[in-house]
């Protein structure tokens, strides 16, 4: 019973991390209209879970790299997810890409904390796999794309402003599916790894399994629906907030992000797709004259990227901290109920300042939640 | 230290990341480059979205550029898939 209701958990955690991502791989396409919004997410939803199949490096290292099997239980496993889904929530309203995987990381390892002590946690694996690669790979990204917008402007200066644009859209649609796959990889794999590190805690798979096919499937289906519904107001920020993107900058940003995403992930890292599609945006406009970054929304995302461990860690450990005093099933169901209510209050909240596919590309004033809303056009 | 940095993983991303994310669209713009030579483009006013000039080597150089841009990448998904199921 309680194995069901967590796998359930998990995949609505996946569900939020597909719409909390949509931006990383589609922001700048549909920023520069090189994809209609609604494409986008479809084009991105399918490709995510393809991704899903493409590779299982990630998932082993979430399912037996950071905490030690033997002592989590399946209450933990509830409230570590409980966690990454209020932190991912919470992001997701005030339209800042916070990393989706160190709110799952996040909230797993506070849960365990409050379970069993620090001594639970593979520290190694933690500062290794997770919290070094999340310290590096922004600026890996964001200079591998400053050198490839420069290269790209340089090498395209003596072509028709209009024919240059033209082309480079085309170029995203390929860069965009990329990144799209690449997040597949990635990401969904986290889920997988939580449901499979949740199977092994039950004792229904053995100790360095890896991920059954159900769950591939189911992941890659939930993250891909979570995909489709389109995270509007990541979207906005990524697409709008940061830099003014031209087509060149989109192609160049989408290319690194692609490359640094899949080059990573194959080797087990289990980086953060947003903090690389964040750096690679940021390297953008860096790497183009005259294009102007706005370093006080940057400063804004990259504290909230500081605070995910922390805040999903001590959310998940409340939880848990909750369901265990209560105890048994009963336990984790008040948790779930506690959550639902939550996620219920934080929709509610979002529908009175609406952001979808008709208002993502507005002008930015400042904030996510555009100057004024114009009326719907049908896109 | 390096148990717990993996200074040779990331190198190989550093390397790797440009050459696959910053060259291939190098590559891709100088296909496109290519491909907007030729009499048609010249003729064409500065508002037009024309891509293909109609030069026979541009077109060729084009094909080439972009052929092997799409070969990277198809090789490179084969390799993860194959590096992500070690079993």
């Amino acid at each position: 019973m309680l194995l069901v209701l967590v796998v359930g958990i998990a995949l609505c955690f996946d569900f939020t991390n597909g719409f909390h991502d949509t931006g990383n791989a589609m922001a700048t396409s549909i920023a520069t209209k090189a994809l209609g919004p609604r494409t986008a997410v479809a084009l991105a939803s399918v490709l995510n879970v393809v991704g899903a199949f493409l590779s299982l490096a990630v998932a082993a290292t979430i399912a037996s790299g950071l905490v030690d099997t033997d002592l989590v239980t399946l209450t933990v496993v509830l409230a570590g997810l409980a966690g990454g889904i209020l932190w991912n929530l919470l992001t997701w309203y005030f339209g800042i890409p916070s990393s989706s995987s160190h709110a799952l990381i996040g909230g797993v390892i506070g849960a365990t904390i409050a379970a069993a002590g620090g001594h639970a946690i593979e520290w190694q694996g933690l500062v290794s796999k997770v919290i070094i690669p999340a310290g590096l790979s922004p600026i890996i990204a964001a200079g591998v794309a400053a050198t490839g917008t420069w290269l790209l402007y340089r090498i395209s200066r003596s072509m028709r402003d209009r024919a240059r644009s033209h082309g480079f859209r085309i170029g995203q649609i390929g860069s965009a599916s990329m990144v799209s796959l690449a997040h597949g990889t990635n990401d969904a794999q986290k889920t997988m790894g939580v449901i499979t590190l949740a199977l092994i805690v039950n004792g229904t798979l053995p100790k360095d399994a890896s991920a059954p096919f159900w769950v591939i499937l189911t992941c890659g289906l939930a993250i891909g629906l979570g995909t489709y519904v389109g995270g509007w107001r990541i979207i906005r920020t990524l697409g709008k907030g940061l830099v003014e993107i031209e087509s060149p900058q989109g192609m160049a940003a989408q290319s690194s992000s692609a490359a640094v995403i899949l080059l990573s992930a194959s080797f087990g890292y289990a980086l953060s797709t947003t903090h690389v599609a964040t750096g690679s945006i940021i390297g953008t406009g860096i790497g183009k004259k005259g294009s102007e970054v706005r370093w006080p929304v940057a400063g804004r995302m990259v504290s909230a990227w500081l605070l995910t461990l922390p805040c999903a860690g001590l959310i998940g450990a409340m939880a848990y901290a909750l369901a265990n005093t209560i105890g048994g099933t009963f336990g984790a169901g008040v948790d779930i109920i506690l959550l639902a209510a939550v996620a219920g209050l934080i929709y509610w909240r979002s529908r009175k300042t609406k952001i979808d596919h008709t208002n993502v590309n507005q002008e930015w004033a400042g904030t996510v939640v555009p100057a004024e809303p114009e009326p719907a056009v049908a896109a | 230290m390096s148990d717990w940095i993996n200074l040779t993983a990331i190198w190989k991303i550093i390397v790797f990341g440009l050459i696959a994310g910053a060259g291939l669209p190098t590559l891709f713009a100088i296909g496109m480059l290519a491909l907007s030579r030729g009499p048609k483009a010249r003729a064409a006013d500065a508002d037009s979205e024309v891509l293909v000039g109609g030069s026979p080597a541009g077109i060729a150089v084009a094909s080439l550029c972009f052929l092997i841009v799409v070969a990277a990448i198809v090789w490179g998904i084969y390799k993860i898939y194959e590096l992500g199921h070690p079993h």
